[in-house]
């Protein structure tokens, strides 16, 4: 299963949904808990296995959920664990954990439901570009038909309980991964953060490490989860999103028209750099594609689609090459690894 | 909320992920943000998580005695001390939203602004049943005999848990 999803990429990655020059994903995840359970921390490994069962067994019951392809991390490989957090259909807790857990994939990457993660279940839904409402209406869609296999620890002042204070309520994190090379460049990045002021939003990197976004993707996300309605909250992050949105394109306006030719000089040397490298980092490569994405948006680059660059982000990664190439590989064959397989891959499109 | 590094009112929600323990929320003034954007090195010294919650976030014990008292109070069912809450930062059952329900209140209060839920219920409106409590109280017991070798008690907790499940 693993290895057919190496070779392909999921449909959020395509880069064929609104704004998707500007915003790569949305992101929506719901944290649930069974009710009948104590939370996952504070599980026996008894609990954690019945709470796998229970759910397996649920979602055979359900058209929708049978067809999910369901996998036990505890017995992934460290390379296998770290592919799937790659490819954002589990979480770094997920990954790293310990004791009995595991992932219902949709088999077409759809959405993904984690079991035994902080919270028995965790589920998400990613989507191409800005698209807050098909993402809330799927995974809106799905949270209602595990809903009635299980009963849901719930509250009626509270909301859905969560293991950990900060998502109860709705237990609704909406998180767009946006591209923001222009404003990083002329250093407007500040005024992304001090738009979240008094909105409670926060702001992560590309895998949630929140302090280094690489290739300039930042995630902005609502912190708030109680108190205000998933529309509510949605509504909140999309505006903001929004903003930045203005913002980034201006700043590549601006770019453009510029006389300063340093920005058209930074995008062509990342390009041919990608072309003809023997060896790279997947910092660099990350840093490179990034240019090479915002050189595309701006017309600079004709040669290279924008789901090319989105897949060559994810697919560069040291365990995705390892799954491709279908060999164990150390930093330094990576590199030389990576090098090729972007030469390869930026070749074929010209 | 409060800034983690001075006084100002926090404006900006951070999660970072710390590895196998989870990840710790860190809430910055607009100052300070600054500062930990740019020195990762800072980061780590970044104190006051929502692990190792402070007495200042339960305006119920403003005192040392209080403070130590409400440490002790235990969840009659997942049997979690309050003291271990404030330590992990993480509830151990859904009962806890009840039995410590004073004490998180202002925690709440300051996380989330309201403490009302106004969003979604579940479809068929099934709640939480004292039945799905009990059992969660059952399995600990049963876990407590088995470790005890208290082989008879957990026999008789296990039939009980079966009961109760065919209930549920």
């Amino acid at each position: 299963m693993l290895q057919q999803l190496a070779g392909r990429c999921g449909p959020w990655l395509v880069g064929d949904g609104p704004e998707s020059d500007i915003v790569v994903s949305t992101r929506i995840r719901l944290a649930r808990n069974l009710a009948q359970f104590p939370f996952v921390r504070r599980c026996s490994p008894q609990d954690r296995a019945a709470i796998e069962k229970t759910i397996r067994d649920r979602f055979q019951n359900v058209e929708q959920l049978r067809q999910l392809i369901y996998i036990d991390v505890d017995e992934l490989s460290d390379v296998d664990r770290q592919f799937l957090m790659e490819r954002q259909l589990i979480s770094r807790e997920l990954a790293e954990g310990t004791g009995q857990r595991g992932v219902a994939i949709d088999p077409d990457e759809r959405f993904s439901v984690m079991v035994n993660e902080e919270d028995h279940l965790r589920i998400q839904v990613m989507a191409s570009g800005l698209n807050p409402q098909v993402a809330w209406e799927q995974i809106n869609a799905i949270d209602d038909l595990i809903g009635q296999q299980v009963v849901y620890a719930f509250h009626r002042r509270l909301g859905y309980l969560t293991a950990c204070p900060t998502n109860v309520g709705t237990g609704m994190r909406v998180s767009i991964m946006i591209h923001l090379p222009a404003m990083v460049m002329t250093e407007e990045i500040q005024r992304v953060f001090r738009s979240f002021q008094k909105m409670g939003l926060a702001v992560r990197g590309l895998y949630g490490e929140g302090t280094q976004p690489r290739g300039d993707f930042y995630q902005i996300s609502n912190q708030i989860t109680l108190g205000r309605s998933e529309k509510e909250l949605i509504d909140q992050v999309v505006e903001v999103a929004r903003v930045c949105i203005q913002w980034e394109r201006r700043a590549r306006e601006a770019l453009l028209r510029s006389n300063d030719k340093s920005v058209q000089d930074a995008i062509s040397r990342a390009y041919a750099i990608l072309q003809t490298t023997h060896t790279i980092s997947s910092e660099e490569t990350m840093e490179l594609l990034s240019r090479v994405r915002m050189g595309v948006s701006l017309g600079l680059i004709e040669d290279v689609p924008i789901t090319v660059l989105n897949k060559l982000f994810i697919h560069t990664q040291p365990a995705h090459l390892q799954k491709i190439r279908g060999i164990r590989l150390d930093t330094s064959d990576r590199n030389v690894e990576r090098a090729s397989y972007l030469k390869e891959h930026l070749a074929k499109q010209r | 909320m409060k800034c983690q590094r001075c006084d100002k009112r926090a404006t900006f929600h951070i999660t970072e992920l710390t590895g196998a323990n989870g990840h710790k929320e860190i809430h910055l003034c607009e100052v300070c943000i600054s500062s930990y954007l740019h020195d990762p090195a800072s980061n780590k010294a970044t104190s006051g998580t929502i692990q190792n919650v402070g007495p200042q976030a339960f305006k119920m014990a403003q005192t040392a005695e209080e403070l130590a008292e409400l440490d002790q109070k235990c969840c009659p069912v997942c049997g979690m001390a309050f003291y271990e809450f404030r330590q992990a930062g993480r509830l151990g059952c859904p009962h806890d939203y009840v039995c410590f329900e004073r004490e998180l209140e202002p925690l709440l209060g300051s996380i989330h602004g309201k403490t009302r839920h106004t969003g979604k219920t579940p479809r068929l409106g099934r709640v939480t049943t004292e039945a799905q409590t009990q059992l969660i109280r059952l399995r600990r017991e049963m876990h407590e005999a088995v470790q005890c070798e208290d082989y008879e008690r957990a026999g008789r907790l296990r039939d009980q848990i079966r009961r109760l499940e065919e209930q549920c």
